[in-house]
């Protein structure tokens, strides 16, 4: 007997709304589909009427975790339009919270995956020690998520002795516990049997649905925009493309703990190497008619901003391909033929970000099932519409 | 006089009174090492250390809006969680604790009465699976299909090793049972085997994890209770409190000699040994993450059912060489 359960748009396993519509068979999966639009923010269109500047702090706020991402890749599309060089103390700092910014991500993946598949002690550990790298953050940058660090044409706070000083010391803190964690990870029995094998995504596949990030490395293809298009200072940094060749959830989260580990060589890297100088060049409110293409290897993969200028102090057009998107093909690849109970580690292992995929917004008819797009006015004018005779409904009564 | 007895016997010691605060406490302290375990405080504000919490929890379930979905058997719907915990308080005065005397077999406790003690406790299964599939959601429908894929995977290990020492013992009556093995302390560890097979099946018949597959909150919202609120659901939760409390109670008696002393020493003799059993429950609880459901299946019949059926050989065979 086949039926339709429908996860989401609200549901436990899903910390925003997104819709999968699911075909089961039983307890297996026969097909998959995936909804999106209930989280759209316009913020294209609200990028266009703001300056430069203020787009930084716009971009920053497309995602709560990977804030940096967005206005690393934003800033740096509008340094290539606005012809400047960043001085390297700047370009030191933006990517050491970079990759401080990858290490709280990927420990967050961790005790979402804990969650997902039910070990919550797991996710109580994880997210107890992200703690420190967020502690970090507060430490350079004043905040825990939307870090405002970056500007155009550099960042906007420099690192003193103390503060190189106290991230290293915690580094070794976060080492230790890491390596607990990629023990516990792969070798604890129950969590393994829910890990491996799950999920499979073949290496052709993933090519061919262009998956990006994690999961496409997890399907042993070693493709990392920090080393096929180095940016910031990644081309005088060392450190290696993670792979992992099970093609599964499993995979998938051995290859974001190698990544912790190499971040953390990373942070060591530009911490100890941090040139002395100036962090931040001054930029013009113009820039030149012209367009840009900017990539940035995200924690989710790979984050892609275009920018387009016409001259004034305002983009014309910005559009933002954030990592998730990408993904959700091959998502719909790995759900078909699997169980129930995989789902929500299935959609999880992509580490979704949902809001930062949303595009556009479909109107369907419930009756019909007809989509079209629309223009907000016209939206406007039909809620108007629908809602102009109705009653208000009373609101709900105490019951005793 | 004889009436009022039965009726104090019933209502307030050992029955629904006294039932109800010790189960809200197993949940406390339940709650609360899982928190430890997992570096959290647990419950703190409620009562000295957070202790009234369930109790708390309880009321307030009480209290709030009770929801009948339309399609569902409405009937049917309201009536399972009183039933559940019928059955669950009326497996609880089985338990050979304050109740019976060894020579005078009486109602609470009579030869054969393990066998009535696992049927009642099976019972709570069948009520989940009703509760799930007379919800008519699809994530209750869903759940309930989960519960009884789950029962044809524990039951029979289950079955096998709490069975197993009552073979040892030549006794179907858990106070003999008991007795039997309190007189023979070192044949207690004929049974260790038994013990932790009858630990993990516990698990599975409380629903706990690695085994809450049929209420996987990420999976499928809240499983068999996903249509339940407020009376009902306080009353279900309270169910498998006492659930736990019988279910390790019978544990206690099987594999760990019972509770003797009479009413006072008996009832810390079961409080200690229950809390004993319970806390490797939370360790299960706290060290694994859930396992799908054809794992569960295939695991009792690859592992638990084979180690189960050696369980019975070791205690054939060591029957043979004692007497």
């Amino acid at each position: 007997m086949r039926f339709q359960i429908p996860i989401g748009p609200q549901h436990p396993a899903l910390k925003e709304p997104i819709g999968l519509r699911i075909t089961v068979e039983g307890e297996i999966i026969r097909d998959a589909d995936i909804r999106l639009g209930y989280n759209h923010r316009g913020i294209e269109k609200l990028a266009e009427q703001k300056t430069w500047i203020q787009n930084i702090y716009l971009t920053e706020r497309i995602c709560g975790i990977c804030s940096h991402s967005h206005t690393t890749c934003y800033v740096q599309g509008v340094e290539k339009l606005m012809e400047l060089q960043p001085p390297k103390r700047g370009l030191y700092i933006r990517t050491l919270v970079a990759e401080l910014e990858r290490v709280h991500s990927h420990l967050l993946w961790l005790g979402v995956a804990g969650h997902e598949a039910g070990f919550d002690s797991f996710f109580m550990y994880t997210w107890r020690d992200r703690e420190i790298v967020m502690d970090i953050l507060e430490r350079i940058s004043g905040n825990r998520v939307h870090y405002g660090i970056n500007t155009i044409g550099g960042v906007r706070r420099d690192l003193d002795e103390l503060q190189v000083k106290y991230i290293l010391d915690s580094l070794e803190i976060l080492r230790k516990r890491s390596e607990y964690y990629k023990n516990l990870g792969t070798t604890e029995p129950s969590f393994v049997a829910r890990l491996a094998g799950v999920g499979y995504l073949s290496k052709e596949d993933a090519i061919a649905l262009c998956a990006v990030g994690p999961t496409l490395r997890a399907s042993g293809v070693p493709m990392d925009v920090r080393k096929d298009d180095p940016y910031a200072v990644y081309d005088e940094v060392p450190f290696e493309v993670c792979t992992a060749d099970t093609c599964d959830v499993l995979g998938r989260a051995v290859v974001r703990i190698k990544e912790l580990f190499q971040s953390y060589n990373i942070i060591e890297y530009l911490l100890k190497n941090l040139p002395a100088g100036e962090i931040a060049v001054k930029a013009p409110r113009r820039a030149k008619p012209n367009e840009v293409v900017s990539r940035y290897e995200a924690p989710r993969g790979e984050n892609i901003h275009y920018i387009k200028s016409n001259g004034t102090d305002k983009p014309e057009r910005l559009k933002v391909r954030a990592p998730t998107l990408a993904n959700y093909a091959a998502t719909i690849k790995m759900l078909k033929n699997g169980f129930i109970a995989d789902v929500p580690l299935i959609f999880a292992a992509i580490d979704p970000c949902i809001c930062c995929a949303e595009r556009a917004v479909a109107i369907v008819d419930a009756r019909t099932g007809q989509e079209k797009v629309v223009p907000m006015n016209i939206l406007k004018q039909i809620s108007q519409k629908i809602s102009a005779n109705k009653e208000r409904k009373r609101e709900a009564e105490w019951p005793l | 006089m004889a009436t009022l007895k039965t009726l104090i016997y019933l209502v307030i010691y050992p029955g629904l009174l006294f039932l109800f605060i010790y189960s809200t406490f197993c949940e406390w302290y339940d709650r609360k090492l899982y928190a430890r375990f997992q570096n959290r405080m647990g419950p703190t504000h409620t009562g000295r250390w957070g202790l009234l919490q369930p109790i708390a929890d309880f009321f307030k379930l009480m209290a709030k809006e009770d929801i009948v979905p339309e399609r569902a058997d409405k009937g049917m719907f309201s009536a399972l969680p009183a039933f559940g915990l019928a059955i669950v308080s009326t497996a609880m005065l089985l338990l050979p604790v304050w109740n019976y005397s060894l020579d005078r077999p009486s109602l609470t406790s009579f030869n054969g009465d393990i066998i009535v003690l696992l049927y009642l406790l099976s019972l709570p299964t069948f009520i989940f699976f009703l509760a799930g599939w007379s919800s008519t959601n699809l994530f209750s429908t869903v759940g309930a299909a989960r519960v009884l894929t789950m029962l044809f995977g524990y039951e029979v290990p289950l079955f096998l090793s709490v069975l197993s020492p009552a073979v040892l013992a030549n006794s179907w009556r858990l106070a003999e049972i008991a007795a039997f093995y309190r007189q023979h302390p070192l044949l207690i560890l004929v049974n260790l085997l038994g013990f932790l097979i009858a630990l993990i099946c516990v698990q599975a018949k409380l629903e706990r994890t690695p085994f809450d597959i049929p209420h996987a909150e990420t999976e499928i919202v809240g499983g068999t209770f996903t249509e339940y609120s407020g009376k009902k659901l306080a009353l279900f939760r309270l169910m498998q409190d006492v659930e736990m409390v019988v279910a390790a109670g019978l544990l206690a008696t099987v594999f760990l000699g019972g509770f003797p002393g009479g009413p006072l020493v008996g009832l810390i003799n079961f409080v200690i040994k229950t809390l004993f059993v319970i806390f490797f429950l939370t360790l299960i609880r706290a060290t694994t993450s859930r396992i799908r459901v054809d794992q569960v299946v295939s695991f009792s019949w690859k592992y638990l059912a084979p180690l189960a059926v050696l369980q019975l050989l070791i205690v054939i065979l060591v029957k043979g060489l004692i007497s």
